[in-house]
Parts: C-alpha cells; structure tokens; sequence
C-alpha cells in the first residue's frame, strides 16, 4: 500500500488522447493530498516517446506485441498484474470506450472499489461523479484502499496535464499474454462526409426534440438561411436520420463553430464534452432544467419546432433588407 | 445460438429529479422508472442477430416497478424467455449488487452471447455488462455499435472517438456493451404488447443475498451549481426569432 496516484494513460494510434492529460491534472491534485506520486502507467508496443510530455514524477512503461492496440482482454490482464503487486490510493481510468471497457472487469478481478463518471476531485480525497445526464453531482470519500475511479471529461483542462520536462521511464515486464479472446481486426476510418462538420462556422444542430424525420426539413431550411449546416446528437443519428459523420459528440465529432444553435438538446455530458469550443452556443429546449442552458450564452423555453419556420422568414427577411 | 439480453430500469430525466430527506440519494418515491435507452438497442441487436442466424432470446430484468413491461413490450418485439429475478432490488441497488445478483441466473442459462447497454446515466460504480462479464469470466467489448456472428467468434464495431470504428474479433461466450443496435430499436404498437401479455409468461427466479461491496458511499448528492447560466430569451415564437435575429446580427452572422 503507498500513498501514489496511477492514471492509465489512453492513446490511440500514436496519439495520447486528451482525458489522459486530464486525469494527470485531477491525479496532482490527489497526490497533493496524499503526498504521494503521480504515476502514469503506459501500456504498448513501441510506445515510449509517448511519455514525452505528462505531467507525471515517472512512468511505468509495460511493453508488449499484444498491447500495440487496445484490446480489453490485454489490457485487462496487464493492469491487473500491475496492480495486484502495488497498491497504489488510486488508479484513473478515462470513462471512455478504452478505461470503461476495463475499469468493471479490474473491480470485480481485484476486488477493488470503483467510483464512475468522476468529474473533479479534491486534496482531502473527494470524488464529485456527474450522473443523470449532467443533472446530478453525486460526493463522497474515496474508498479505500485503492480506488479505481473512471474520469469524465470537463473538470481539467488537458494542459494542466502536460509538462515539457520528460518523466523518467521505468520499463515493467508484461505478463504472459496469452490465450486472449479478443482481437482488433482492423480500423475503419470515420466515413468521408458530404461535409465536415468540424471546420463549419454555423452549425443548427437538432436532438431529441425533433420529434420525427420530417421536421429535419426545417431545420436543413433554417441552416441554408443561415448558410450554415445541419448535425446533431446520438439519438437522430441513431434513428438513421442523419448519417454518423453529422454526429457531435464522444463517439462523434468535436467542433468549434462560430454558432452551434441546439435545438432540443438536452446537453448530456458525452454531447456537452464536444461543443465547449463553440464561439457562441443558443439552446432551444421545452425543459427550463436542461443541462445545455449551463453552458449556452443565450436561451429560450420554447419548441423548437414552433420555432423554426418562423426564424426561417425572419432570417431570410433579414438578408433581403 | 442462445442469446441473454440483461436490462437495467433507470430514472427517466424527462422527469424531476429530487434528491431524498438523507441528502445522498436520489429520491425514488415518485420516479418513474423506464428502460436504459442502451438496453433498449440491446434488445434490438438481439432480436436483429435471431432473425439472421436463428436461435433463441432471453431478456432479463431485475423485478422492479416496471419490469413487467419491459419484459412484454420485448416478447412483443420477439423476444422467447422472460425471466424477472427476484431479490431486493427496489432500493435502487448498485451495480456491484445487481451484477452479481444476475450473475447466478446468467450462469444457469449458459449463453452463447449476453449484450447489454454500454452504460447507463445513472452508473456510479461502473457498469452492469462489464461487472457481469467478469463475474462470469467472459471477454467484454464496450462502446459497440454493430455485431455479428460467424462460428465461435463475433465480430463486433467498437466506437472510438473522431467517428473511428475498431473491429474487433471475441471468441464466444462473450458480453457485450451496446451503445447502438445495427439498426434503430423497432417500434410496436400497444395492441402487440397486450396480446404478449395474454400469451407470453414471466418466469420468476430468485437473486441470492445481494452484496453491495465495491461501490463508493455518497456522503452527498446535489445538482450542480448554475454557472453563468444562458440569458433566457422570453415571448412567443415570434419574439423569440426577433431576438435571435439581433443576435445572430451582433455577432456578425447575418
């Protein structure tokens, strides 16, 4: 048992993904507390010159063929090995598709407590989970004796979590990885879009409150008024409305408008995560408590499809005079 | 092919959500329970895989208020076992809990495929699917959003951020942690499920002691602090779409 903060660093094709410089942000402020070190641990093949730029007192590289790409079953293994011989106070995972997809499986194979969703901690151990879509904060202490929590985008920026000075590198073995029941097949790349929603201005992005397919003809008229385009959250995209490359969010695309106008978004976490680099967010939503409204500058408790036509006219009212 | 979907009720957000008089829980006197959205596409991924490859589906649901209809609403949808466990689930349980309480029921079926949702809004110590997983000694995949099965293997889409998919191969039994079925979860009219209701049957098993351990304690639940919250715009439409037309014109839009 020591007093360290381990972050599994996440990287994905060569790159070091952004919630890996935010748990190295949250793991400062718990070593801080504990007067312990910040400890990441790097899992791969041919990966060391990652370590470059963490913010970590040293790294604990485990080199393996089988951990070049993330694979649960590897990476499962791996960690637990690492782990079962050093007890650190916490280990941070990412509340992503690669630390969610370990986290559970080192709880139960460990017998460890796990915290999920954690947005922020403090110096006297404090976890703060956001739950419920972002409509509630849920505290408690850490729990004992090494907490593996899973961290949220939101409540550190990534440069808290980057240093120029390279942390020193102690190479770990690897446990025998073998007879592994998961594989990675191969990539395929995000499909090439009519446009890329990432680098557009304006975007009249529309979610849940769309209500059906047809009222998306309003918001493509709205967004050609504007000249602008039209993307959305999960759901349209799910019900087959949209195709996946006009998706904002986690699994979706991150994007930086001038105007991201959402239209009944409920502003979920996973949604919110992607737009925090809009010049100016509106949000139009029946539901005075929806989330989005914390982080729009401008708001109204309206329909948006008693909205849209209107806005429409004005809009191309407004260009002709 | 013998396939277990395993669903999760959750506080439906639509609804107002109140913290209880102990101040570290969710107040579940008057909550209305729904299906885990992800559950839901589990379900439809199940039904998906059946219809292509044959075989049989089970849903399992922990009893409470509201289960019943979620287990008819999926015969409806063609679904062939239902199973309710029973135990002491209504206090809204954590996942550690529900996990291993599910665990003993998943073992009896011995299934080929379980799927379940990836999350659920309202997780706190994890997820369901892959605690279970692990309770179960299976491989797990998360964040999948496309299945298919050939032989002993499935393989499955796996979303990263950016709209990257990673395929990956799992030798079956496997878990797997649904963010979205191949295709959106079907629709089935009411009349559908009341004639499930008529000719299906619940089976009911029973949930060994539940055992809560690997979950933190919340000293305090609470909703979150309003920033600098939005400038509300108020009137009719028409108002509305006048101010935001000075807006958009400020900010050099129009």
């Amino acid at each position: 048992m020591n007093q360290d903060i381990y972050v599994v660093v996440e990287h994905l094709r060569g790159q070091v993904s952004d919630i890996s410089y935010v748990m190295l942000a949250a793991a400062r402020v718990l070593a801080q507390g504990t007067g312990g070190s910040v400890v990441a641990v790097l899992l791969g093949h041919n990966a060391g010159e990652l370590a470059g730029d963490l913010a970590a007192d040293r790294v604990l590289y485990v080199e393996h063929a089988a951990l070049a790409n993330f694979t649960s079953d590897a990476y499962l293994t791996a960690l637990s090995a690492l782990l079962s011989e050093q007890g650190p106070r916490a280990v941070l995972l990412g509340h992503t598709s690669i630390g969610s997809d370990v986290a559970s499986g080192l709880s139960v194979r460990l017998g460890l407590p796990l915290v999920s969703q954690c947005l922020r901690v403090s110096e006297d151990g404090k976890f703060v989970s956001q739950i419920c879509g972002g409509k509630i904060m849920a505290e408690g202490d850490l729990p004992e004796p090494t907490a593996l929590v899973t961290v949220v985008p939101g409540g550190y920026k990534p440069e808290e979590g980057q240093s120029p000075a390279a942390p020193e590198v102690t190479p770990v073995a690897a446990p025998a990885l073998e007879g592994l029941r998961v594989s990675l097949a191969g990539y395929v790349e995000p499909e090439a879009g009519d446009v890329d929603i990432s680098k557009e201005p304006i975007l009249i992005s529309v979610g849940r409150g769309i209500q059906n397919e047809d009222n998306l003809e309003l918001a493509q008229e709205l967004a050609e008024a504007l000249g602008g385009v039209v993307c959305s959250s999960r759901p349209v995209v799910d019900q087959g409305w949209l195709p996946t490359s006009r998706m904002v969010g986690k699994s979706g695309q991150k994007v930086k408008p001038k105007l991201y106008l959402a239209l009944g978004i409920s502003g979920a976490p996973e949604h919110v995560e992607a737009i925090t680099d809009s010049e100016m967010i509106i949000a139009i939503n029946t539901d005075p408590n929806a989330p989005i409204f914390d982080i729009a500058k401008y708001g109204a408790e309206i329909d948006m499809t008693d909205l849209m036509e209107v806005l429409t006219e004005l809009v191309e009212e407004a260009k002709g005079g | 092919m013998n396939i277990v979907v395993t669903v999760r009720l959750v506080p439906d957000l639509v609804e107002e959500l109140e913290i209880d008089e102990s101040g570290t829980a969710l107040d579940m006197t008057w909550m209305r329970l729904i299906i885990n959205e992800f559950d839901d596409h589990s379900i439809e991924q199940g039904i998906l895989l059946k219809e292509r490859g044959g075989g049989q589906l089970t849903v399992v649901v922990p009893d409470v208020e509201g289960a019943d209809d979620v287990l008819f609403a999926a015969a409806a949808k063609g679904a062939d076992r239902l199973i309710k466990v029973v135990g002491d689930f209504e206090e809204g349980v954590n996942n550690h809990a529900l996990a291993r309480g599910l665990a003993a029921t998943l073992k009896d079926l011995q299934p080929d495929l379980v799927l379940t949702g990836v999350q659920a809004h309202d997780d706190l110590d994890g997820s369901v699917g892959p605690l279970l997983a692990e309770q179960l000694g299976m491989p797990y995949v998360g964040y999948v959003s496309g299945v298919e099965v050939s032989g002993n293997q499935t393989t499955v889409r796996k979303e990263y951020p950016g709209g990257l998919i990673a395929e990956m191969a799992v030798t079956l039994p496997a878990l797997l942690g649904i963010q979205a079925a191949d295709e959106p979860p079907r629709y089935v009219p009411i009349s559908k499920i009341r004639q499930a209701m008529k000719s299906a049957s619940i089976e009911e098993l029973d949930a060994p002691e539940l055992d809560p351990s690997g979950a933190p304690a919340v000293s305090r639940m609470f909703e979150p602090e309003a920033g600098e919250r939005a400038t509300m715009i108020e009137g009719d439409e028409e108002e509305i779409a006048e101010r935001l037309i000075e807006i958009f014109q400020e900010a050099g839009i129009l």
